[in-house]
């Protein structure tokens, strides 16, 4: 109705928000006053009675730690034990001078830097009531000597508490991991309330991958304390679940005459039972000291396992990813018939060497007379390179990853154990995107005879190995009888018999006249494999392979894959062998002597190795 | 008594004159300068006692107060009209990083607050304490006030979006500290009686709704404890429970610094941070309480005065607002930890230990600085 009156309403703005600052202001005088009035009355008026319930107020609660469970092999044999060990721990506030008490204890125990520095640090952040670790897994000695000591030292205390122990040392070491003390950066993704009181956690192998089963859960004890927080007395107490149990398929006698049976070499094996993927042993060599990293392990000690050539903490049979040779073609030959390229009675003549058309490279067969004519069995059995060669500038390197990716080439097998790889079935997609380069017809042709850039763990040869043990029913390998694994889809072929052609091939690789591994022959069950050679160097076109020459380190890996009794298969074994050099000569007898132990009962001589073992260490 | 006077005269001098003062040249205000400094002191020494004396708190105390008056110093040398410039986009920004919270935030303790951005874990909530006044204060600034019906609902729906949001991840605390900024601002500006009355009509008859359907478990339990913490005295009531006897037991001269048993023996549960206050009552008794709500009302009141006193309706409302949302924390915090109001988690403002909010609370009080030193020189005197 009227005109706005600019500089009139900026001051009547002006006027109001002092006005309203004004009335705030008073409000807050008033609020402000009524929390003191409050204040008052919780300390004037009620003062005596809050007085004593703040004497009353003398309880505590203090976390109860679990035991951790144990875990057990496929006969009941503990592979990771719980044992009680001494530990000197101090109580901040009952120590008058902390620094006399440290040199005095420096006297009387062997203390070293990494001990001081974790105990100088837990006592900033801790609680002067709380008794804080200064050195634990104390030797009989130095309790001894602490126990003469104690009554100069006030506040200083022997504590009794569970260590980890693993008493077969290196055998089971991968397969079992560790446990070690809990680091940062594993405190922010734990759940703090359920490890409250406990110190370790699983770091690697079945410890790590089995925590949560393991662990258990976190006891309480309420505890009546004094105006200075030390117990009076316990009001109330809720005992600790002990983790559970976990018991594996694994069994350390096979166990232990596998790792035996690699002799000297370096390498992995990995068996199991194709029927229903229990891991029946589980060998990466060389092992190490689990016991060396339960408490923190020493720099030394450490220094000395990271910079072994060896690699002993690389657990080669789940995390290597080798060329797996020869070992794919009675896959190979199984595609073949599949996708119709071959039949069982077709039949080339494989010369000494493979040429694609319009090139000059000459892809060699390891034989150097070449192998004449043969069919799809002779092919396997001699482990003739020409005829699958062949067979895979046919088939294509699409087809050939489509095949293969059933039978679990190129992913993970799903194990109960962290860090497995999962190798690699290359294809043209996987070049494009990993090295940015288009599929030439010679890398087909490698990848036929398992070389070039086709890589796999020695448990996935052992998955592999087992779906064909079992014409296509496949299952995961597990490590724990109570595992529940996904279930893999069964390959179905479009005829039954063309298992029956490649076993065959199998089959005639050892009990034949014409097989690599003929000389494993023999014995109270039939046995089939397939030998295979890692190529660790190429040789080039003019050159020809002098084996005298090379050093171990460079002679090629011996692959073998087996499986056993051949009519009702109960054992698949894969051997990687590093710088083995001949697959069937070197590999071969190693699968035989861990099925012997497995189908024969024949740990004899290695059961007492076994108790020697677990004795002395 | 005329000594004092002068002495204290000379001492405000160089303020005063302006030319070559060096608190005119920071863009200083010494009276807050001092209570701030004065806050920080008292904050630390509780902490210190209520962490256990540990020096890994105090240290990263101090880092944070540090940043904290950084912070102080820089935005007090920002001009106000370069806030004003800035309030829609940092208001923007706010809302669409409250969006992103809400879809791919990072949970922390059941609710979803924090923006992981690789190096650095944000909070836009809290952002969003100093942006959504300012958000306010702009708009109505470029409005004849008092404010007419359309643009009081324009500004209900600029602070209700982001309350909203805040709400939803859900943080009942600071999305009351967002709210009250924004309504600050309203009621600074001139809201008519009518709708003030109007809008708490509505209020007591939202919150059966809000009981029903908005309220997270965790707080409506906070409600119902508060009206009775002895129904459960080890789960819930438990931090009331603990807290009024920590205070309770003080008494008038407190037990001294270093010896609160409720806290030192473990029954007062994050006695360092929420509950920071009822470990200060414990030590200090109600002579350190009165002290040092008395110190909260004189920084409050600094506050109002540079409102009143700020040259442009946009400092005036956003100063204001500032001040009592400083108000809105204390009365929130010492009402909930003596047992007067519901357990919502807000800090003692400057005291508890709790890098995030101590931040944006020196940023704001930056701002309240600029706001009074930026003044044109005539206004000044």
């Amino acid at each position: 109705m009227k005109q706005p009156r600019p500089m009139e309403d900026a001051a009547r703005a002006r006027d109001i928000l002092l006005r309203r600052a004004v009335l705030a202001a008073v409000l807050c005088f008033l609020l402000l006053g009524a929390v003191v009035a409050r204040v008052a009355w919780l300390q004037v008026t009620a003062h005596e009675r809050f007085v004593n319930l703040a004497e009353q107020n003398r309880t505590r609660i203090e976390p109860i730690p679990p035991a951790r469970g144990l875990i057990h092999d496929r006969n009941g044999v503990v592979l990771a034990d719980n044992a009680p060990s001494f530990q000197v721990e101090l109580v901040p506030e009952q120590v008058p001078d902390m620094e006399a008490t440290l040199a005095h204890l420096a006297r009387v125990l062997v203390l070293d830097e990494a001990d001081l520095s974790r105990f100088r640090k837990a006592l900033k952040s801790g609680k002067s009531f709380d008794s804080i670790p200064l050195k634990l897994n104390l030797d009989e000695e130095e309790i001894a000597r602490l126990a003469f000591e104690r009554p100069r030292l006030p506040g200083v205390e022997v504590q009794a508490r569970l260590t980890r122990v693993y008493p077969h040392v290196e055998r089971v070491s991968h397969v079992v991991g560790y446990v070690g003390r809990i680091n940062e950066r594993e405190m922010q993704v734990i759940d703090a309330e359920a490890y409250r009181g406990s110190s370790h956690i699983g770091k690697t192998g079945l410890e790590r991958f089995y925590e949560d089963r393991l662990h258990g859960k976190v006891g309480y004890r309420k505890l009546e304390v004094d105006a200075h927080g030390r117990t009076l007395r316990v009001l109330e107490e809720v005992p600790a679940t002990s983790g559970e149990d976990v018991h594996l398929t694994l069994d350390l006698r096979l166990q232990a005459v596998a790792e035996a049976a690699l002799g000297d070499f370096l390498g992995a094996i990995v068996a199991i039972d194709p029927r229903n993927g229990e891991v029946l042993a589980f060998v990466s060599k060389p092992g190490f000291d689990p016991n060396l990293f339960v408490n923190g392990i020493r720099t030394g000690d450490y220094k000395a396992l990271i910079e072994n050539p060896d690699r002993p903490l690389f657990n080669r049979a789940l995390a290597a990813a080798y060329p797996p040779g020869s070992t794919v073609k009675p896959v190979m030959g199984l595609a073949g018939l599949e996708y119709g390229l071959i039949t069982p009675e077709y039949r080339m003549f494989a010369g000494p060497h493979y040429q694609l058309p319009g090139q000059d490279h000459k892809y060699r067969d390891w034989k150097k007379g070449g192998h004449g004519w043969v069919d799809l069995d002779h092919a396997i059995a001699q482990s003739c390179d020409v005829f699958f060669y062949d067979l895979a500038h046919r088939m294509g390197i699409d087809r050939m990853h489509a095949f293969f990716s059933e039978f679990g080439l190129g992913r993970p097998t799903g194990i109960d154990l962290p860090g497995e790889v999962s190798g690699l079935m290359p294809s043209r997609e996987w070049k494009r995107a990993a090295r940015n380069q288009i599929w030439y017809p010679g890398e087909t042709l490698i990848a036929g005879i398992g070389q070039g850039y086709m890589l796999a763990t020695p448990l996935q040869l052992a998955q592999m190995t087992a779906t064909l043990a079992r014409r296509g029913e496949a299952v995961r390998p597990h490590l724990s009888r109570d595992a529940v694994m996904d279930p893999l889809a069964p390959i179905k072929l479009r005829r039954e018999a063309y298992w029956d052609v490649v076993l065959g091939g199998m089959d005639h690789v050892i009990n034949s006249d014409y097989g690599t591994a003929r000389a494993l022959k023999g014995g109270p069950y039939r046995m089939a494999g397939k030998s295979g050679t890692a190529q660790v160097f190429t040789v080039k076109q003019s050159e020809s392979y002098d084996e005298k020459r090379l050093s171990r380190k460079l002679h090629d890996h011996a692959v073998f894959v087996g499986f056993a009794p051949v009519e009702q298969p109960r054992i698949v074994v894969a051997a990687f062998v590093e710088h083995g050099q001949h697959g069937s000569s070197t590999a071969g007898p190693i699968v035989r002597r861990v099925m012997d132990g497995w189908l024969l009962g024949d740990f004899e001589l290695k059961a007492a190795e076994v108790n020697d073992k677990a004795e002395t260490d | 008594m005329s000594m004092l006077r002068e002495g204290w005269n000379r001492a405000m001098q160089p303020y005063r004159e302006g030319d070559g003062a060096l608190f005119h040249w920071l863009r200083l205000d010494p009276w807050l300068l001092f209570a701030l400094l004065l806050l920080l002191g008292a904050g630390a020494v509780t902490v210190y006692s209520a962490s256990h004396q540990s020096m890994a708190q105090l240290t990263s105390l101090a880092a944070r107060i540090g940043l904290g008056l950084t912070l102080m110093l820089v935005m007090a040398r920002i001009p106000p009209r370069i806030y004003l410039l800035w309030s829609p986009w940092l208001f923007g920004a706010g809302l669409a990083l409250l969006v992103a919270v809400e879809l791919f935030g990072h949970v922390g303790k059941g609710a979803q607050r924090w923006l992981d951005l690789g190096f650095i874990r944000f909070q836009p909530s809290e952002m969003m304490k100093l942006a959504v006044p300012m958000m306010a204060a702009w708009y109505l600034s470029q409005r004849t006030l008092p404010p007419r019906p359309l643009d009081v609902l324009v500004t209900l729906a600029l602070v209700l979006a982001p309350m909203g949001l805040i709400m939803l991840q859900p943080d009942l605390g600071t999305a009351l500290l967002v709210g009250a900024a924004g309504i600050f601002i309203l009621l600074l500006a001139g809201l008519s009686w009518r709708y003030i009355a109007g809008g708490l009509l509505a209020l007591a008859a939202i919150i059966p709704v809000m009981w029903s359907f908005v309220l997270h478990d965790y707080q409506k339990q906070r409600v119902m404890t508060l009206l009775d913490p002895e129904a459960d005295p080890l789960g819930a009531g438990y931090h009331i429970i603990q807290s009024k006897i920590a205070i309770g037991s003080g008494g008038v001269f407190g037990k001294g610094w270093l010896n609160s048993t409720q806290s030192g023996l473990d029954f007062l549960p994050e006695g360092h941070t929420d509950f920071i206050f009822a470990v200060y009552a414990e030590e200090f008794g109600l002579i350190g309480v009165a002290l040092l709500l008395a110190l909260y009302l004189f920084i409050i009141l600094r506050g109002l005065v540079i409102a009143v006193q700020a040259p442009t309706v946009y400092g005036r409302l956003l100063a204001g607002s500032l001040s009592l949302s400083f108000f809105v924390y204390v009365f929130v915090n010492t009402g909930m930890v003596t047992g007067l109001l519901p357990v919502v988690g807000v800090p003692l403002p400057l005291v508890s230990y709790g890098g995030t909010a101590m931040v944006t609370l020196m940023a704001g009080f930056g701002m309240l600085m600029s706001i009074h030193s930026h003044r044109p020189f005539l206004a000044a005197r």
